[in-house]
């Protein structure tokens, strides 16, 4: 398979470690120009040094539409059209139902779901005039399997299918797809937080026996992006080592 | 330099595919020239551009006339 995506420009969110940042340096690898973002300044630097001269880090905080807007007038100015969005920030607040707070389920529910609404809709425009536009939404297998404990969680990432389904449909039509990848347990600092006897019990049940890597995430998502994807739309990929078929 | 109703007219043309002469006052871009919902979203942005003006929402899904079009820009546009 050749990939050829020179010259694109995409941004992906959350991109100062793990998935994210694998994503933005796979996309760099096919000659892509990324502007990868992080919540604080020394995270944007941190994207900026592994970025070198193929993009650059930028604060920004995906639930507020003013740094939506500031971030995308910023990459119009110095890089042009906008061909990928990968949206990939997210948190995790867990706790059973009965003890979890309001706070959590919104800061969740805003960080993870309302943020891709948000951008989604600012970038929609100019890939609608170009004719051209690949959303990706990193997801979960949660939000297809649920997991306790993380209520919040699993609603944002099954709401992320849904919202890709849905806007799929209305901008199929122009060139622009929207997909998800939902990664199952991938070796990043969101799955170092869980338990050894966690741990254990996952393993149990995935028949590949291991943490999945972020490369791996990000293999699935340069894919969609290629133009040899321009025909799947709407749908999610599950990489997860066969924990969840579906 | 054109009149707006010709520039509008234009950019139905473009955006739609339609001839100019079906590109009467009295019709509607979804009934009589086959747009659909996003065709008239993307309508109203190309009316933005060449007028310079930002349309409201809701002023946006009042306009499903030639004549609705032209009304608008005639009463809002900067020039």
């Amino acid at each position: 398979m050749t990939i050829t995506m020179e010259g694109q420009v995409a941004l992906v969110t959350g991109a100062s470690r793990g998935i994210g940042k694998a994503i933005a340096e796979q996309l760099v690898a096919q000659g892509v120009k990324v502007i990868g973002t992080a919540t604080s300044d020394s995270g944007a630097e941190d994207i900026s040094a592994y970025l070198g001269e193929h993009g650059e880090g930028r604060r920004l905080d995906v639930t507020d539409a003013e740094s939506i807007a500031e971030t995308l007038k910023a990459i119009d100015e110095n890089y042009g059209q906008l061909d990928i969005l990968v949206n990939n920030a997210g948190i995790t607040k867990d706790n059973l139902l009965m003890r979890l707070k309001d706070d959590d389920w919104d800061a969740v529910l805003d960080t993870n779901l309302k943020s891709v609404y948000r951008l989604s809709k600012a970038v929609l425009r100019g890939m609608m005039k170009r004719r051209f536009g690949r959303i990706i939404n990193i997801s979960s297998v949660v939000g297809t399997t649920g997991n306790p404990g993380q209520t919040n969680y699993c609603a944002a990432k099954a709401g992320l299918v849904g919202f890709s389904k849905a806007l799929a449909q209305e901008v199929a039509g122009r060139g622009i797809t929207v997909n998800c990848v939902a990664p199952g347990f991938i070796d990043t600092d969101m799955t170092k937080a869980l338990t050894e006897d966690q741990k254990q019990a996952i393993f149990a049940n995935i028949p590949a026996a291991r943490l999945g890597q972020p490369e791996e995430i990000a293999a699935t998502v340069v894919f969609l992006a290629s133009a040899g994807a321009a025909y799947i739309t709407g749908e999610t990929i599950h990489v997860n080592g066969g924990l969840a078929m579906v | 330099m054109s009149t707006i109703e010709e520039r509008v007219k234009k950019i139905i043309i473009e955006q739609l595919g339609v001839k100019e002469e079906e590109v009467k006052p009295e019709a509607s871009f979804e009934n009589d020239l086959g747009a659909d919902s996003l065709d008239t979203v993307e309508l109203v942005m190309a009316l933005e551009e060449e007028f310079e003006t930002e349309i409201p929402d809701e002023e946006a899904e009042k306009i499903k006339t030639v004549q609705a079009a032209i009304d608008y820009v005639t009463n809002h546009a900067n020039d």
